[in-house]
């Protein structure tokens, strides 16, 4: 099983100034499969994503994607792999002073001089598939949110990547939205044979779609597994995280000096710590 | 207890300042030498050219147009003391030349286009389109930063040159119909006591230092900013305030050491 690895993380570390935000992840993203990443806002899972894309570099630990040590990679060849791969950004990150086709366009007239008429057989195939080849004219300002996040999808996988990550995809769309984007990364996954890595806090439309899980809690991977080992699993953390529990090993309280009575009866004076 | 809170204090800055000092000189490096990456594009540099060009070109011509009557007015009101007003072309013409053209077309430079440089920078930055382009394996120095750098080093001289001529014309207007000097003296003292070398190219070798500078700045406080809507406006601020300072203390140095 270990050739089937894309990509592998071990032991990473990762601080940003005093706050420690990975505290030794290890995981282990087998070819094809979309797996997802699940964890508290702020809990580092775009880090991660970041680590996996080599855009930052851990203090400690090994990221191997497609065989290559990401941390003794020079410049070009990490730049070279990441043609490889696409990514679907939080906020779509379209270029909005390009229409919609250029900025499908853009990575293949970067990397490629195309004749333009394949280069516009290429796009309108991509923008068909995410069912927006109507829009090609539009400009970013034009789209909905959730056109906007079909449009970068289509970017995203316009150079035919082998690694796609999904940086909380279903963030801030309505159901229909959600349910399109769901199903056009499963779809295209398997069209384009590739594994996609997918962060997001949404647990019921993650778990339709994803192959296997990993949840992340205070910088470690907490549990792992496939949706349904996940939904059983007896990690009182992760159960907390799939329920929607309000109070749990993640206090509902943000720790106090003294008790509540305490603060309610004691003088109190203007400014002073509670 | 303030003395000793001032000296921890500015070892803090210091130490503050210096690595960015560091980090905005090999930003500014890089993104000169990004020319050569592959990525570097000439219709990038063009469109930025004409940009900065036409967003600046009318405030320029309005600004000189008035410096340079305004001149008029100060340089009669001395010269004439000392029946000196054949020398009043000389006066205008050094006065923009030397020293007004290149400082005020690059303080202008730094509030028009330099303020939008980096506004538009640092709003592609939060809303992460340089981290997509580096995920496209297409470097934002190339792309974006270098034909805007150059672009500035490009137009600054340009823009100069113009500011010059509206500048020395409206000393004219000023200077022969209104306060009766003769038009053929202000023109022949102009022509035989400005030196090409000494005066204009001087006068345009620091209007491209200034367009250097002020782009460099514009560019890293816009690359560097916070990735929210308050960091797009800080920064904007920054650049300016910092960019017209860093004109006019690279002025004293420039005409201190080079041109005495």
């Amino acid at each position: 099983m270990a050739a089937d690895a894309l990509v592998e993380l071990e032991n990473v570390h990762f601080a940003r100034g005093p706050h420690t935000v990975l505290d030794g992840v290890g995981l282990r993203i087998t070819q094809g499969a979309i797996v997802s990443i699940m964890g508290a806002s702020g809990g580092g899972k775009t880090t991660l994503l970041n680590l996996m894309a080599g855009t930052l570099a851990p203090q400690a630990g090994r990221i191997r994607v497609a065989g290559q040590d990401l941390q003794t990679l020079n410049f070009g060849d990490l730049y070279r792999l990441r043609r490889r791969m696409g990514m679907l950004f939080q906020h779509s990150a379209l270029f909005t002073d390009f229409s919609v086709f250029e900025n499908v366009a853009f990575p293949l007239r970067r990397h490629f001089r195309l004749d333009e008429s394949v280069l516009r057989k290429l796009v309108l195939m991509k923008l068909e598939a995410v069912g927006l080849r109507g829009a090609a004219g539009l400009m970013p300002a034009e789209l909905s949110g959730g056109m906007g996040r079909r449009v970068a999808l289509a970017r995203a996988m316009v150079m035919d990547p082998m690694l796609i990550f999904y940086d909380e995809p279903f963030t801030g769309l309505d159901p229909i939205s959600v349910g399109i984007i769901a199903t056009l990364i499963r779809r295209l996954n398997d069209a384009l044979g590739a594994t996609s890595i997918l962060v997001s806090h949404d647990v019921q439309e993650t778990f339709s779609i994803a192959d296997y899980g990993y949840i992340l809690a205070g910088g470690k991977i907490i549990a792992e597994g496939t949706p349904d080992t996940l939904r059983a699993s007896d990690s009182e953390l992760a159960r907390q995280f799939l329920g929607g529990k309000p109070d749990g090993p993640v206090p509902f309280h943000y720790p106090a000096k003294d008790d509540y009575a305490t603060a309610l009866t004691g003088v109190w004076a203007a400014g002073e710590a509670i | 207890m303030a003395f000793m809170e001032f000296i921890p204090n500015l070892g803090r800055r210091t130490l503050r300042t210096v690595p960015n000092l560091g980090t905005a000189s090999r930003f500014l490096l890089l993104s000169l030498f990004a020319v050569a990456n592959r990525h570097f594009s000439i219709q990038q540099l063009l469109k930025q050219v004409y940009g900065f060009g036409v967003r600046s070109l009318l405030l320029m011509m309005v600004a000189a147009f008035f410096t340079g009557m305004v001149l008029g007015f100060q340089g009669y009101y001395a010269l004439v003391r000392f029946g000196a007003t054949s020398a009043l072309g000389t006066l205008v013409a050094l006065s923009l030349l030397r020293e007004l053209g290149p400082v005020l077309t690059a303080l202008l430079f730094a509030g028009r286009a330099g303020s939008a440089l980096t506004a538009e920078i640092s709003s592609m930055k939060a809303t992460e389109q340089l981290s997509a382009m580096e995920m496209m394996a297409v470097n934002p120095l190339a792309w974006v930063v270098a034909p805007r750098l150059w672009a500035g080093i490009f137009v600054v001289p340009i823009l100069c040159v113009i500011f010059d001529l509206v500048g020395i014309f409206g000393g004219y207007l000023i200077s022969v119909p209104v306060l009766g000097v003769d038009g053929g003296t202000f023109w022949a003292q102009m022509q035989s006591n400005v030196a090409f070398s000494g005066d204009i190219l001087t006068g345009l070798f620091k209007a491209l230092c200034f367009g250097l500078v002020v782009t460099w700045i514009a560019a890293w406080q816009g690359y560097a900013a916070q990735p929210t809507a308050e960091g797009v406006g800080n920064a904007t601020t920054i650049s300016v305030v910092t960019a017209s300072l860093a004109v006019l203390g690279l002025d004293f140095i420039l005409t201190a050491f080079l041109f005495t």
